[in-house]
């Protein structure tokens, strides 16, 4: 390995960015077509150049591989890359799915098209980076840049209410964001850097542990979102364009879950062990909360939005299990439900293509005109429904199995959502898709176009065979998943027997 | 071979679903032809459109949605006897196949187990795909692919005027490869599969006809009900494999005898460990099965076009949960708490269930309350530990069941889709040979001596009155009071709507036989009702059979069958007694003296319309579970999200900073006076307190 291959996948996109920045000027056609055809292709090569990551990383290690280390600030401040079977999966999601955002902003995206591009192309090296970043202050940077680009591409390509949604999003992202700075800094005065692999073998004193674990779910929590700081997401939903929705439910909230298993689990394990009745708690209401909000939505990006916090309810929950299946279905879960909700705002953007509303009572009867959307539709409402066979279950499965040997009452109550979330999934599709067509305005509907079938299609194919066939997820992840939980178990049962000697 | 059962369905399903979204597709243009609303500027990329101008877009068969039935005048979907032949086809070399695995398997011992692939692996979970194949599973073959085969046979005669036969057919088939994966499940999670795939074929097939709102109501209803059920399996799972550690039947039956005396505590109560488990798994299986309390789906589900009755709401799917119970036997066997409540449930529902099938008109729900009982009485057996039995009432039911459902749909197809047994009346001289298969039918499920019915029902209740178990002479009871009624109803039934005078002349003239793709199949299933219990009562039902038939696939209590044989003589002849009593009384009462129910509904409106009100189930749910939720998810929304966090987080904050630098705003008036007054207020406010406040000590 002779190039620095993380670095390349990381910055493609931001020089991507720059070429539509030199050559997409104007913003006559000629140039709006310019600029989607350089980001498809720049998001495209990314995509290939991850698959080169997939296929040298050797899911035996526990190491961090692809390393790459340059001096950069000061001392102990580096920058430093490297990936591990937690972030490779993401960082494969993402590069996945930005082509086909991409692809679903193609017609839909009309005003502003090269600056559209840019800000989703600068959002993806942002987000590669978060994933990618071994180093506390790098991540920060990463992390937080991510909201500049989500912010623009709500605030400038969003709905009626975008701004009100816009500013709503920064708020609660970015307070979150300033106490993690606080207990970065809070870190590097403990340990002298901010070097994740050394921060994560470095022992933190028990109450610098509760505090930088508070600032830090501050900023997770918030991300992933967890009730009760989760009404940004349905507002944020609702106003942003179709790929912006896309990219958020299926890669910024998992930016979260990332954290917890990244920064919270290994570096902070006891404060973790004592929080973690406090986040099952939170997680148990997220779960039936949201599903009970989700039935009565009249909107259908809201109903998806509020589900997705039902789903990161399950991820959340499976994490701070700790056990190898909570951990692993909690991973599983981000991966699935990065498909399955991405793949169902693209189908609730495919109808608001052709009627421009969103108010689940102005549809009904689809399915008389388009068959294969009513298909379509259906395989991922059953996905997020988690029926067996689909990637949705292996998630939901592993993370309640795996929680229910931690805390038998956590899991009893979230097993009550599988019948919720066929509650609201089944309600929304029998509302828009089932019944007879007697509403005049959608007579003149048509079936998905070609391209709506490129960005589908491949998402169906992945929520089926993950759902048949999820080693190579589970695979990816097992070695570090197992490294954590082991050093999780370790560092609790270690205090454990400290505080028995001293009795 | 095993992988051919299982896999050739799956097959017909994916080709019978390309079938329909190609002739769909080639329907319905897609938006490739017709820019969208929002393309303002005649946009350039023709790419996209021209790389898809291959398709068809011949929009015959445009303009009658409206109907609100399913017999429309829609052109039928090209390929639609293609889609028919290769799916049925293909049942019916799985069928065939199936019967040679049951004599493979069942009389030359030959015990298979295939894996297929890995699944869901991570730390000590390891499940794969894999197929079991036992005495057990083998009979469960033979039952599901053979009246699935005959169902498709006979759906190419009942759908022949729906335009959408090869959606239909491929529902069929890719229900019943769930069926079968299910039922050749080598562990739980691979069952659950099988269990939410079956859910999930119901649902589609349910709501087949989608534009009728009834019908896709009821099949949310169905999913939604049976996903209560699924709760209770996945918590089941969960504890099993928090016990043992594993979800492999093989694992889990060899450590099952260590946990007797294990507890879980649940909600601080410490439950005995296989006790709670396996009350959570039969959850599921009342669920599947629609047990009482969980039955409500059941009757709705009739919306479903009726060989879907016959196959899902009859024969297999339905069944999953007794095949449940039997597969888990060495759990149930060492929980003897768990065996009296699935002996409660089941007594309960066979005799509840009758109840309401008494007072019932439409035709398919009367048969569809008689499946419910024919359940519970199935988990008497279960509940008795004499799984044999149950499964050989689940052998004979399949076939008198789909008799009696695919009876009733020629009754409804010679009627034009009239299921109302007020409008009919003396149709046996219109159709003699559906009258003729659906008396078979009939007797076989009333017991009637030599029918099917009669041996494997029989058994049933002389297991209730054997067993050791707490619940044991109430269920005797019960099902034998069971038997009476199923008799009053099952004749009440023919005699409306064979007997008597047509109530409705206009149908009754144009009654007419079904065609030959209808009449082969329910011949076959009327040949097996008669065949499938006296030949299958030795290897069902007999010490020595069960033992040499079944062998270890099913885990019996160890003394049933013998006290069964030690049953009193005056005892025996009970149920035939009760069968012939309802026979006696529905005679009466329908063809001797037709004022006589009248006059008794008139005289118990109460009780009449409690039965004819489902004992108010439906009501009673509505009231108490889904009113509560929407009611809580609006309040949640509105209350909680909107008013509560956003009011007192990020709008409550922005509105508090916007109060105060409003209200600052204002204090800048720019007047010279306002200020002066400001000061001199100010001034005098400074002096109090310094005279008064500090003055005062």
């Amino acid at each position: 390995m002779t190039w620095p291959i993380l670095s390349v996948t990381t910055f493609l996109p931001a020089v991507g960015a720059i070429l539509v920045y030199l050559l997409a000027r104007g913003g006559d056609e000629s140039a709006n077509r310019t600029a989607r055809w350089i980001a498809l292709w720049t998001t495209l090569i990314t995509f290939v150049i991850s698959l080169i990551l997939v296929a040298r990383f050797d899911p035996a290690s526990t190491d961090f591989q692809f390393v790459e280390k340059a001096s950069w600030l000061a001392t102990g401040i580096t920058y430093h890359m490297g990936v591990d079977g937690i972030s490779l999966p993401l960082i494969i999601l993402t590069t996945a799915i930005m082509p086909l955002c991409i692809i679903a902003s193609w017609k839909a995206i009309t005003t502003r098209v090269g600056e559209y591009m840019m800000a989703f192309l600068i959002l993806e090296t942002l987000m590669v980076g978060t994933f990618s970043a071994l180093d506390l202050v790098l991540f920060y940077l990463f992390f937080e840049g991510g909201l500049i680009p989500m912010f623009l591409i709500i605030g400038v390509w969003g709905g009626p209410r975008r701004v009100y949604a816009s500013f709503k999003f920064f708020l609660y992202t970015f307070l979150g964001s300033v106490l993690m700075l606080l207990a970065i800094m809070a870190l590097y005065w403990n340990a002298g850097t901010t070097d994740i692999p050394t921060l994560m073998h470095t022992a933190v004193p028990r109450s610098l542990q509760t505090w930088a674990w508070l600032a830090f779910f501050a900023s997770f929590a918030v991300k992933m979102p967890m009730w009760p700081v989760h009404t940004w997401l349905p507002d944020a939903h609702v106003e942003a364009p179709t790929a912006g929705s896309v990219i958020l439910a299926a890669i910024l909230l998992k930016m979260g879950g990332y954290g917890f298993l990244r920064f919270s689990l290994p570096m902070f394990p006891l404060a973790s062990h004592d929080f973690a009745p406090f986040v099952f708690t939170l997680s148990v209401i997220a779960i039936i909360y949201t599903s009970l909000v989700a039935l009565m939505q009249e909107d259908m990006k809201k109903l998806i939005a509020y589900s997705s916090v039902a789903h990161m309810g399950f991820v959340t929950m499976g994490i701070f299990a700790v056990t190898t299946q909570g951990v692993a279905g909690g991973m599983f879960q981000m991966i699935s439900h990065g498909i399955v909700s991405g793949a169902l705002f693209l189908c609730v953007g495919v109808v608001y293509d052709r009627m421009h509303t969103r108010e689940i009572a102005a549809y009904g009867g689809l399915v008389n005109r388009m068959p294969l959307y009513a298909l379509t539709f259906m395989v991922f409402t059953m996905a997020n429904v988690g029926l067996p066979g689909t990637s949705g279950f292996v998630g939901e499965f592993m993370s309640l199995l795996g929680t229910f040997k931690v805390s038998l009452p956590t899991a009893f109550f979230a097993t009550t959502g599988v019948i919720l979330s066929a509650g609201y999934a089944l309600w929304l599709y029998r509302k828009i898709v089932f019944g007879a067509l007697v509403k005049p305005s959608l007579m003149s509907m048509k079936d998905l176009t070609f391209r709506e079938c490129v960005t589908l299609f491949p998402l169906i194919a992945l929520t089926i065979l993950f759902g048949v066939y999820p080693k190579p997820v589970l695979d990816m992840s097992a070695a570090s998943v197992q490294q954590l939980v082991n050093n999780y178990n370790t560092a609790v049962t270690a205090v454990k027997a400290a505080a028995l000697v001293t009795q | 071979m095993y992988q051919a059962i299982v896999f050739l369905p799956l097959l017909g399903a994916i080709l019978a679903g390309i079938i329909s979204l190609a002739g769909a597709h080639a329907r319905n243009p897609s938006g490739d032809t017709v820019d969208h609303h929002d393309d303002a500027h005649g946009d350039a990329h023709a790419h996209a459109a021209a790389a898809h101008d291959d398709h068809g877009h011949d929009d015959h068969g445009h303009d009658d949605h409206g109907h609100d039935d399913h017999h429309v005048a829609e052109p039928p979907a090209a390929g639609s006897r293609a889609a028919e032949l290769i799916t049925t086809g293909l049942l019916f070399v799985s069928a065939a196949l199936s019967w040679f695995a049951l004599a493979d398997v069942g009389f030359m011992h030959h015990d298979a187990r295939v894996v297929l692939l890995p699944w869901i692996n991570s730390g000590d979970l390891q499940v794969a795909w894999s197929l079991r194949i036992d005495t057990l599973t083998a009979v469960m073959l033979v039952v599901v692919n053979t009246v699935s085969a005959l169902v498709h046979l006979y759906s190419i005669g009942y759908m022949d005027e729906d335009p959408n036969r090869p959606r239909f057919f491929g529902y069929l088939s890719l229900f019943t490869f769930a069926m079968l994966m299910l039922v050749t499940a080598d562990n739980l999670v691979q069952m659950f599969f099988g269990w939410e795939g079956v859910g999930l074929a119901s649902y589609l097939l349910i709501g087949f006809w989608y534009q009728k709102p009834s019908a896709y109501a009821a099949a949310i209803k169905a999913f939604i009900v049976n996903r209560v059920g699924d709760f209770g399996f996945l918590i089941g799972i969960f504890s099993v494999f928090m016990l043992i550690g594993s979800v492999d039947f093989e694992t889990i039956f060899h450590a099952a005898p260590g946990l007797t005396g294990k507890t879980i505590n649940f909600f601080g109560w410490h439950a005995d460990a296989l006790t709670l488990a396996c009350i959570f798994l039969f959850m599921g299986a009342m669920g599947k099965s629609a047990q009482f309390l969980l039955h409500t789906w059941l009757p709705d589900a009739m919306e479903g076009p009726t060989p879907v009755s016959a196959l899902i709401h009859a024969a297999t799917m339905v069944t999953a949960g007794v095949f449940m119970v039997a597969r888990l036997s060495p759990l149930f066997e060492l929980a003897p708490t768990a065996q009296a409540v699935v002996m409660f449930f089941g007594a309960t529902t066979a005799f509840f269930a009758a109840t309401i099938g008494l007072v019932q008109n439409d035709i398919k729900r009367i048969v569809a309350y008689s499946t419910c009982s024919q359940l519970g009485y199935m988990f008497v057996a279960m509940g008795a530990g004499a799984y044999s039995v149950g499964m050989f009432h689940l052998f004979t039911h399949a076939f008198f069941k789909a008799l009696l459902f695919l009876g009733s749909g020629s009754v409804i197809y010679a009627m034009h889709h009239e299921q109302d047994i007020r409008n009919m009346g003396g149709l046996w001289r219109k159709i003699p040979y559906t009258f003729a298969v659906m008396c078979v039918g009939t007797l076989a499920l009333t017991g009637f001596p030599l029918f099917a019915g009669y041996f494997s029902k029989d058994a049933i209740i002389e297991s209730a009155y054997a067993a050791h178990n707490p619940f044991a002479t109430y269920a005797y009871i019960l099902t034998i009071a069971a038997a009476g009624l199923t008799s009053f109803y099952s004749w009440r039934l023919i005699f409306k709507t064979f007997f008597g005078e047509p109530h409705d002349q206009k149908h009754y003239e144009a009654a007419h036989e079904s065609p030959m793709w209808m009449l082969v199949p329910i011949g076959v299933l009327a040949a097996g009702s008669i065949l499938a219990g006296l030949p299958f009562k030795e290897v069902f039902a007999s010490p020595h059979g069960v033992e040499e038939f079944f062998r270890d696939s099913v885990k019996m209590n160890p003394h049933i069958l013998e006290n069964m044989e030690h049953m009193p003589g005056w005892l025996v002849p009970l149920p035939t007694v009760m069968m012939a009593l309802g026979l006696f009384v529905s005679y009466l009462f329908y063809i001797r003296r037709p004022y006589l129910p009248v006059e008794l509904a008139n005289q118990q409106p109460m009780l009449y319309q409690f039965l004819l009100n489902k004992w108010y189930f439906d009501e009673l749910y509505d009231l108490i579970f889904v009113r509560p939720a929407k009611w809580i998810g609006y309040q949640l929304w509105k209350k909680g999200d909107g008013f509560v966090i956003d009011g007192f987080g990020p709008d409550g904050v922005s509105a508090r900073v916007l109060d105060v630098t409003r209200n600052v705003v204002k204090l800048q008036t720019g007047y010279l006076y306002h200020y002066a007054f400001a000061m001199l207020i100010g001034a005098a406010g400074l002096i109090t307190w310094f005279m008064f406040g500090l003055g005062g000590q």
